[in-house]
């Protein structure tokens, strides 16, 4: 089995967890038998079962005694180690007393048995948090291992970090792009899931760029590197997710701080249960015993290992879709945000321009074709979009001049194409029909009659109307900043269904909103701000949660966002939401599941009715189960319930 | 001037919270943080010192985590 691999450390403890527990067994089963203690008669005899169990108990916490005894020496006195050992050495110590005195011989076996499930308990937290840890940088498949560098004709297969800028490197079909650069020969499809979670596939062609981290999927490529490994896309994207759980979040910070003064009080509280009630009722061992138990409850680690487990688990089920998180205080704040605003252009639109109307829709063809003919020797966005949408060979032979600010009048023989605006329509004495929609309008005329209109405009993203409501439904405030005047801005934000929108605004404005925003009185959510990461580096700084849109490739987005979406789909937003939500309701479990079993045996143990044996479940028991319900956390995610991705089959 | 290093045989979650506030009280280190997941700890302290900040660290990391080995 793949997942069951040991590292020497593990398998040695193992065996050693294995062997122990065979002789407990076997020493228990014969003590149940003929009671080890009347094997010899006489007041020495606790002497004969107490020298069996304590080979047994060497063999199973000499490390743990070691390290107490080391821990101390070092001026730390409250580790777990020291607990066990006073709470097991304690056990045998009433043990013998009872022998002593001539009470019946028990509790050897008990003493045993707690450090040896104390052990098994140990063996399976750390198992399962390397587990966890690397199944999720799994998700992070992307480093390179090596690089064909071709020098002196031959290829040579190098570390990516030996490879310099300007070396051009050869990557065959199946292998990992190691270092961003440029086509210089092939042409493949490349995968870019792992770094984007975007299923499809990229074409790329001489001079076209490329991303380390991609894997080349049908043929050989030539690329020359631009980049050295340190300054790499994939370079970048590991060291971000790795260092995510350096920044820590509030809750993470609250348990340490909470561990740092839970032990001392639980042990001061064993010590007041032995010493108090000892006194008043002068029967000693119960309450000795009693104590010893609080003592095994006193570790925190279930608590203080589940938090950044489960934050860990969140930030890589993140990446997983190509969302990176730059740490677990953002997950945190983002599962508070209750305010999106959008910079428009870019990021709910895509940016570029294109025909979105053409009227009267019985000449369509007509006014396209004339309209191509004016406009195609233009290089302005709104011309390269009427010509991309009639994409057919366009008409030679017209005469093209431009009429500053209006449009172009073209010509050929008898043949007078107009193309312009309302006030070149008037120029030329062209009576036009006005058309009303949003956006720039391009009139049509020829040979002085009116032939149609086109309506250009920049377009909306299509999962953005989807997103927009899905948020809405979250209870999310979604505003919409933008440059573009009232009208495109009103008509825009009626079409996503924002629940506001400011318009005509310059960058400088923008963080003005943003500003206004987080000041607003009586605000408890955190405010993110949603832009391309282009020129909206100020805004994505001052806002609680800066998110950039399609980072791949982007360090300055990269840089100045909390948050990166990598694949430029807006559906991440409700997705990522979805996700620090789960994180957050299982830390929030967590933390009252391990603290009201904790709280539960404590006093069932200083009432008498819970015994060390419970006490042990308190401690690592519940530390395992608090992994395994963080691993949760790294289930599946749609943006939308019930909705899937289409990216989403194939991540599996 | 920030650095990270790998840590090796970081076993509780306990042990790397001690750690991180034993290392943020050493004079010359600006802020530190162990992450026990990643197994790294991030310093950033003066440029200058840095060598000797490092030495108390690995010093104090022997202190309060002897199992522990920062890999420098």
């Amino acid at each position: 089995m793949k997942g069951f691999s040991l590292t020497r450390k593990q398998r040695k403890n193992l065996i050693r967890i294995v062997v122990a527990l065979a002789l407990f067994v076997v020493l228990f089963i014969i003590d149940r038998v003929r009671p080890l203690g009347e094997v010899f008669s006489g007041p020495a005899a606790w002497v004969f079962p107490f020298a069996l169990y304590l080979v047994v108990y060497l063999l199973i916490g000499y490390d743990v005694l070691w390290r107490a005894v080391r821990n101390i020496c070092h001026g730390q006195v409250f580790d777990e180690n020291f607990l066990m050992c006073v709470a097991t050495l304690g056990a045998f110590a009433l043990a013998i007393y009872r022998g002593a005195t001539g009470q019946t011989i028990e509790g050897f076996d008990e003493a045993c048995a707690v450090l040896l499930f104390y052990q098994v308990g140990e063996f399976f937290q750390d198992y399962a948090t390397a587990r966890s840890r690397r199944s999720i940088s799994g998700l992070m498949d992307i480093r390179p291992d090596y690089a064909n560098v071709l020098r002196g004709g031959k290829a040579q297969r190098v570390d990516p970090s030996e490879v310099a800028v300007g070396e051009v490197i050869a990557v065959n079909p199946g292998e990992k792009i190691p270092l961003d650069g440029v086509v210089v020969s092939g042409a493949s499809t490349l995968d870019t899931r792992a770094l984007t979670g975007e299923s499809l596939p990229r074409e790329v062609a001489v001079g076209g760029e490329v991303i380390s981290g991609s894997v080349n999927v049908t043929t050989r490529l030539e690329v020359r590197v631009t980049k050295a490994f340190y300054d790499s896309t994939v370079s970048k994207i590991l060291e971000l997710v790795e260092s995510a759980s350096e920044q820590k979040s509030k809750t993470e910070n609250f348990i340490t701080k909470f561990a740092k003064y839970y032990t001392p009080a639980v042990v001061i509280a064993a010590l007041l249960l032995a010493v108090v009630p000892g006194l008043i009722t002068s029967d000693w061992s119960v309450w000795v015993y009693r104590a010893l138990s609080f003592l095994v409850v006193s570790c925190p680690c279930a608590l203080v290992i589940s938090i950044p487990l489960s934050f860990f688990a969140g930030i890589g089920a993140a990446s997983r879709y190509g969302i990176l998180i730059k740490g677990s205080n953002y997950l945190e704040k983002f599962n508070k945000a209750d305010t999106f605003v959008f910079d428009k252009t870019g990021t709910l639109t895509k940016g570029n321009f294109a025909v979105t109307k053409i009227a009267p829709a019985d000449r369509a063809g007509e006014v396209l074709r004339l309209a191509a003919i004016a406009e195609h020797d233009s290089g302005h966005p709104i011309a390269r979009s009427i010509v991309a949408r009639y994409g057919k060979e366009i008409e030679e032979g017209f005469a093209l001049t431009n009429v500053a600010g209006e449009g172009i009048l073209a010509e050929r023989g008898e043949e007078r194409i107009l193309c312009g605006n309302a006030a070149l329509m008037r120029r030329y004495g062209v009576k036009f029909a006005p058309e009303a929609g949003v956006g720039t309008v391009v009139y049509v005329a020829k040979n002085g009659a009116f032939v149609g209109s086109l309506l250009v405009a920049d377009e909306v993203k299509p999962e953005a109307k989807e997103v927009i409501a899905d948020l809405n439904a979250m209870r999310c405030k979604t505003v919409m900043l933008t440059g573009d005047n009232e009208a495109v801005a009103a008509s825009v934000a009626g079409e996503l269904g924002v629940t506001s929108y400011r318009a005509s605004l310059l960058p400088q404005n923008k963080v003005e909103e943003v500003e206004k925003l987080l000041a607003a009185e009586g605000r408890q959510g955190a405010v993110c701000f949603v832009g391309d990461g282009i020129n909206d580096a100020p805004v994505l700084m001052r806002s609680d949660i800066g998110i950039a849109m399609g980072g791949v490739g982007s360090d300055a987005a990269i840089e100045a966002s909390d948050i990166v979406l990598m694949q430029d789909d807006l559906r991440g937003l409700p997705l990522a939401k979805r996700i620090a939500k789960k994180t957050m309701a299982i830390v929030f479990e967590n933390i009252v599941f391990s603290l009201l079993i904790k709280l539960a045996i404590l006093v069932l143990s200083a009432c008498g009715i819970a015994n060390m044996w419970l006490a042990v479940f308190g401690d690592v028991g519940v530390a395992v189960l608090a992994i395994l319900n963080a691993m949760r956390v790294n289930s599946k995610y749609t943006a939308k319930k019930g909705a899937s991705l289409p990216r989403e089959a194939a991540a599996e | 001037m920030k650095k990270v290093f790998k840590l090796e045989d970081l076993d509780c979650a306990n042990c790397a919270a001690k750690m991180e506030r034993a290392i943020n009280k050493i004079d010359g280190v600006q802020a530190a943080s162990v992450s026990f997941m990643a197994q790294r700890l991030s310093v950033e302290a003066d440029e200058a010192r840095f060598e000797e900040i490092m030495d108390q660290i690995v010093h104090t990391c022997k202190r309060v985590e002897p199992d522990c080995r920062i890999v420098r």
